[in-house]
């Protein structure tokens, strides 16, 4: 008897130092990969607030020798094109991110009607962008040629503001938060559909409605290559233009040795921003998002997740 | 006739539904479909006075100076072999890291991990580019420690042979977090019953996960799968273009399709070839999409996209 419960006592006691032992390997596995997750992002802020002597001479370091805001201050100098980049960016993400939000809420209510004759039809209009595409030139070609939008701000945002893919996983939130019984009940008291829809439809799906909002939000913010592609004038470009068109010109010195020690060379790169100035930006552009998106985590999740019902 | 009427009698009834499709249904048009009428633009002779219609027809001629070129084979290959392999490490990565989400105990402590993995997801390619160059450059961390043990720098900017193991490296670090979410969210999905009747009948840990877990990520691993073979022929551009900042030297290992695309495009006198290859693209892709689905409809059809 007492033998038994000893030898019972050491095997509870060896499979807890197991799952103990499992535990720990586990989660160290994890905490070294959140630092290869951080790090890199955390190297950029470092650089940002490192002095242009440190980065002379140690190069981007995590430790640097000496601190110092110049980058910063050297942006807020030549205020004029970030404000009027910045405020492209602001603009073109709060006026698209509304537009989405409305745009696709009400076709997604139409194509979640049953008694909606076109239904499948207008499904099918969406779904097919899905499959197919005109692709980047034709694209290209359409928008500049026949739109005549080259050089437009509403470029920025107009295109992706009705996405077959945040129609149709709205479509299926719609499909399982809202019963039809409770629009025939509406109907039958009378409600018109502008009351159905936006008193009742858009309460409910708030929280979907939500998730499309981020992530449109934050696609509108980050989207660069729009930018690149259509906006010539400085003063209608969003911020990751500039910040990418900082790099090119960088470029332009550091791969053009010749250049860059000719007299004139010296005297741009004299007046070019620095290392420091780069990182500066960059961190100006991401750390809204990096901020925020924690407090957003659930409703990013919960849009992921959506997406992959099949509806 | 008969169709008329009958949309007559709907409009009717329902017009103000139609009312709330029509913004929808006039952006998809102008910007989906409308590009794709554009892309008659491959069978002309492009140039800008004449613009998209006006301009002269000319056939296949696009595609033939196109497929002449040694430069169709080249980026196809990359753009494929690339695509591969990342459809590849999507199935795999992901799934490991969900099922070791999945294992942590503590909820916040899975959450934070969970927070930290999904966040490169939310940085544009741009900000992607400089934390490259934070790294890379000949000043950049790499080669301050490089320095620091003696040794010489390395240009990772002006040599192609890095650039593969770079690009696939980038590629997972921004995109495995947030697709792990997507497999974590149908293993919590999974009824705890089958795993109790599991332990009953002594099933490992591992057991469980080959015979219970895997299983019932199948699906949504299918889904994944034939998005990603419809894009087989696409590229994140980010990734390929802005990642190696456009480098020329680079080119062997970072030129694909869509970066190809995009140069011919920016130096107007190819916009011809850019065009047909453009279009090549997007051919290809949509008989790809149709190929994997009716593929996987065959051997399994509950899990095929349409």
């Amino acid at each position: 008897m007492d033998r038994n419960s000893d030898e019972f006592g050491t095997k509870v006691a060896r499979v807890g130092q197991k799952v103990l032992l499992h535990d720990i390997i586990l989660n160290a596995i994890m905490v070294i990969l959140s630092i290869i997750f951080l790090a890199p992002v955390a190297l950029v802020y470092i650089i940002s607030f490192s002095s242009a002597e440190s980065i002379r001479e140690i190069g981007y370091s995590f430790v640097p020798k000496s601190w110092s805001l110049d980058g910063y201050i050297y942006l807020l100098g030549s205020s004029e094109q970030l404000l009027s980049s910045l405020g492209v960016s602001v603009f073109v993400t709060v006026v698209g991110t509304v537009l989405t939000v409305v745009v696709t809420g009400m076709i997604a209510y139409v194509i979640y009607r049953k008694d909606f004759k076109y239904r499948k039809q207008l499904t099918f209009y969406l779904f097919f962008t899905m499959l197919f595409s005109g692709g980047m030139v034709p694209s290209y070609i359409v928008n500049t040629n026949l739109l005549h939008l080259g050089d437009n701000i509403l470029i920025l945002f107009l295109p992706t503001l009705c996405s077959a893919w945040n129609a149709i996983i709205l479509r299926t939130f719609y499909t399982q938060t809202i019963p039809d019984s409770l629009i025939e009940a509406a109907k039958i008291d009378g409600a018109d559909e502008w009351v159905i829809f936006f008193r009742i439809v858009i309460p409910i799906a708030r929280p979907a409605l939500a998730t499309i909002a981020l992530f449109s939000m934050v696609g509108l913010w980050n989207d660069w290559f729009t930018g690149l592609l259509y906006i010539n004038t400085p003063s209608k470009e969003p911020l990751q233009v500039l910040l990418q068109k900082l790099q090119s010109t960088l470029d332009y010195l550091t791969t053009n040795a010749s250049f860059a020690s000719s007299a004139d060379g010296i005297r741009m790169a004299l007046n070019m921003p620095t290392d420091s100035v780069r990182m500066a930006l960059t961190v100006l552009i991401m750390t809204p998002i990096l901020f925020a998106y924690p407090f957003f985590q659930k409703y990013f999740v919960r849009g992921i997740t959506i997406g992959s019902v099949k509806g | 006739m008969h169709f008329l009427q009958g949309f007559k009698k709907e409009f009717k009834k329902n017009w103000q539904l139609f009312l709330l499709a029509t913004p929808g249904v006039i952006l998809v048009f102008l910007f989906a479909y409308l590009p794709m009428f554009g892309i008659v633009i491959a069978f002309k002779s492009y140039n800008y006075e004449q613009g998209l219609l006006g301009s002269p027809w000319c056939g296949f001629k696009n595609f033939q100076f196109l497929f002449a070129s040694n430069t169709a084979w080249e980026i196809t290959k990359l753009t494929l072999g690339y695509n591969f392999l990342f459809i590849l490490l999507g199935l795999v990565l992901p799934v490991i890291l969900a099922l070791a989400f999945n294992e942590v105990r503590r909820p916040l402590a899975s959450k934070i991990y969970q927070t930290i993995s999904i966040m490169p997801n939310f940085l544009s390619w741009v900000i992607m580019s400089y934390i490259g160059l934070a790294l890379l450059d000949t000043n950049g961390f790499f080669n301050s420690v490089l320095q620091m043990f003696g040794k010489d720098p390395v240009y990772f900017y002006a040599d192609p042979k890095y650039w593969p193991a770079i690009l696939i490296l980038t590629s997972q670090w921004k995109s495995i977090g947030y697709s792990s979410v997507v497999y974590l969210a149908c293993i919590c999905g999974i009824s705890v019953e089958y795993y109790e009747a599991a332990i009953l009948d002594g099933a490992s840990k591992w057991q469980q996960i080959w015979y219970i877990t895997l299983p019932s990520l199948k699906p949504m691993m299918v889904i994944t799968t034939i998005m990603a073979l419809g894009h087989i022929f696409n590229s994140d551009f980010g990734l390929f273009y802005q990642m190696p900042m456009n480098q020329g030297q680079l080119y062997p290992a970072t030129e694909t399709i869509d970066v190809y695309v995009y140069n011919a495009l920016q130096s107007m006198g190819n916009i011809n070839m850019s065009a047909a290859a453009s279009v090549f693209q997007s051919a290809v892709g949509f008989v790809t999409i149709l190929l994997a689905n009716a593929a996987i409809r065959k051997i399994d059809n509950e899990n095929a996209l349409f």
